[in-house]
């Protein structure tokens, strides 16, 4: 490294062909001058560090842990308010599930107080006109009986007059009705 | 005849350097030892493990210079 | 550290080169002008003003423009300048306390450019800025002064209770007290020599490996070695910086809590 070091190298630790006499760490010339550009570098280094590096380093560090904090809350505060959402959700299912069940029974009882409505209408109808139909049905029978009678009377004296037999009408009269009576 | 007897001292310091070794040697074996039966602990102790190497080496550095001394400056 | 060292050069100077080896492994380490072939004053920009200024540039880069997007999600470079800001900040925290917070900037400072320095000097033909003890010794005496001063500015006299161990026996006390201060006083040389001597080390063994490679024979044994070790010494530029910040930490943890 030294080799081309010319042999007018002005000191006391260096040889005429440029390679060191003895240990070039313990050549006092040299001391001064190592000192002096240490102490400048060393100076250099801490006013570059406590002015610019070290604060701007702290500060990124300081941000970054900031960051991850609010991050950390920030997740935090959406993970309850998805719990929330959540919750908010089933009760609304819930809710609409009672509410539904509600609206069905009601709903049935309308539908069922309808058809008892119209069923006792109709059984009303069907009931008067049941009513009505047999007492048209006794009124029939009753003229049917009355005309029987009277079909029964006249064909009584018919015959009897064929029979040439006077027979007053009362008497025939009495005799069918005496006879109907022991038919029924 | 002195700067040769100054050399074979500089040898004899040479020594050091290598009782050195063992001293080092041993403080690494011993920390190993210890970390691996309790390697919980030993994560805390790393800066004692390099501040004994580094008193162990320092001696063996002073018979290392006393040997250069020997060589060059005496 | 200059004076004594100085002599001593003299003295090998006149000696003559030192060695035979043809490939001279600590020639990487020589500062030498930029500009020029002259003396190396105070002021002369050299190679070290370059491999500094790089690892300045680098620091820049990675820190001011690699941030400059100011993103949420981050980019590469920007995940690298957060990476090696929460490392050190947490390595602050665990180590030194809530307290010893304040002192980030400085230690990050520090980590920052023992970081670049250590990777810009594996380049080939790069010049490693913290293989020189004057450079790691200016480190590691301003962490040691720098928590001396705050030691006693923060806790007074009651700072030396660092060194009074209150959880031994009355006797062993004084003892300990001086293998105590012996040691708190030896800090700022290991702390120094560890990280120069370590790259130091790695760089040469490289050189003399590369040394190796010129004879036919061993070559290949010789660049895989030179492979292996490069290997090796990425490790080490991060651990070497690595074990200096958190070694600033525990300094730093002492002068703020120095109750035992």
């Amino acid at each position: 490294m030294a080799t081309e070091t010319t042999a007018s190298t002005a000191s006391a630790c260096v040889g005429p062909n440029g390679s060191a006499i003895g240990m070039p760490q313990l050549c006092g010339d040299w001391v001064w001058n190592q000192v002096f550009w240490l102490v400048l570098a060393l100076v250099a280094i801490y006013f570059v560090l406590t002015r610019v590096a070290l604060p701007r380093i702290a500060a990124i560090l300081a941000e970054r842990q900031g960051t991850i904090t609010s991050d950390l809350a920030k997740a935090e505060e959406l993970k309850a308010q998805a719990e929330e959402a959540e919750k908010a959700y089933e009760k609304a299912l819930a809710d609409a599930r009672v509410e539904a069940g509600k609206i069905a029974e009601q709903t049935r009882a309308e539908i069922r107080a309808q058809v008892d409505e119209a069923q006792a209408k109709a059984d009303a109808d069907i009931a008067a006109k049941t009513a009505e139909s047999e007492k048209q049905i006794q009124e029939i029978r009753a003229s049917a009986l009355a005309n029987v009678e009277a079909v029964a009377k006249d064909t009584a004296e018919a015959l009897v007059a064929a029979l040439g037999v006077s027979a007053d009408k009362v008497t025939v009269d009495a005799a069918v009705d005496k006879r109907i009576e022991g038919q029924r | 005849m002195e700067g040769e007897i100054a050399h074979i001292g500089a040898g004899l310091a040479g020594l050091g350097c290598g009782l050195a070794a063992l001293g080092v040697g041993n403080v690494a074996a011993n920390y190993l030892s210890g970390a691996l039966r309790n390697p919980s602990a030993a994560a805390s102790q790393t800066a004692t493990l390099f501040i004994g190497i580094a008193f162990a080496e320092a001696l063996g550095i002073f018979s290392f210079l006393v040997a250069l001394l020997l060589m060059f400056a005496v | 550290m200059a004076e004594n060292t100085a002599g001593a050069h003299g003295a090998e100077a006149a000696q003559g080169e030192g060695g035979g080896l043809v490939f001279h492994p600590m020639d990487q380490f020589i500062v030498k002008p930029l500009f020029g072939d002259g003396a190396v004053h105070m002021f002369t920009v050299t190679n070290v003003t370059l491999w500094m200024a790089l690892a300045v540039l680098c620091v820049i880069g990675l820190m001011v423009l690699g941030t400059s997007g100011r993103g949420i999600v981050p980019g590469r470079l920007q995940s690298v300048a957060e990476l090696a800001y929460g490392f050190v900040y947490k390595m602050v925290e665990d180590v030194s306390g809530k307290d010893g917070v304040k002192y980030f900037p400085y230690i990050m400072t520090l980590f920052l450019f023992i970081v670049f320095a250590n990777f810009l000097g594996l380049l080939p033909m790069a010049f490693t800025t913290t293989s020189h003890f004057a450079v790691t010794v200016v480190l590691a005496l301003a962490v040691f002064l720098g928590v001396t001063i705050l030691g006693f500015v923060k806790h007074g006299t009651r700072f030396l209770e660092l060194f009074w161990v209150s959880s031994a026996p009355m006797v062993l006390r004084p003892v300990l007290a001086i293998i105590e201060v012996i040691s708190y006083l030896i800090r700022p040389v290991s702390h120094s020599v560890r990280l120069a001597g370590n790259l130091m080390a790695g760089h040469a063994v490289i050189k003399v490996f590369a040394g190796f490679a010129a004879i036919a024979a061993v070559s290949p044994v010789s660049v895989l070695a030179i492979t292996a070790m490069y290997g090796l010494e990425v490790l080490v530029a991060f651990i070497q910086a690595y074990i200096f910040t958190i070694l600033t930490c525990v300094y730093l943890k002492d002068a703020l809590h120095p109750h035992h």
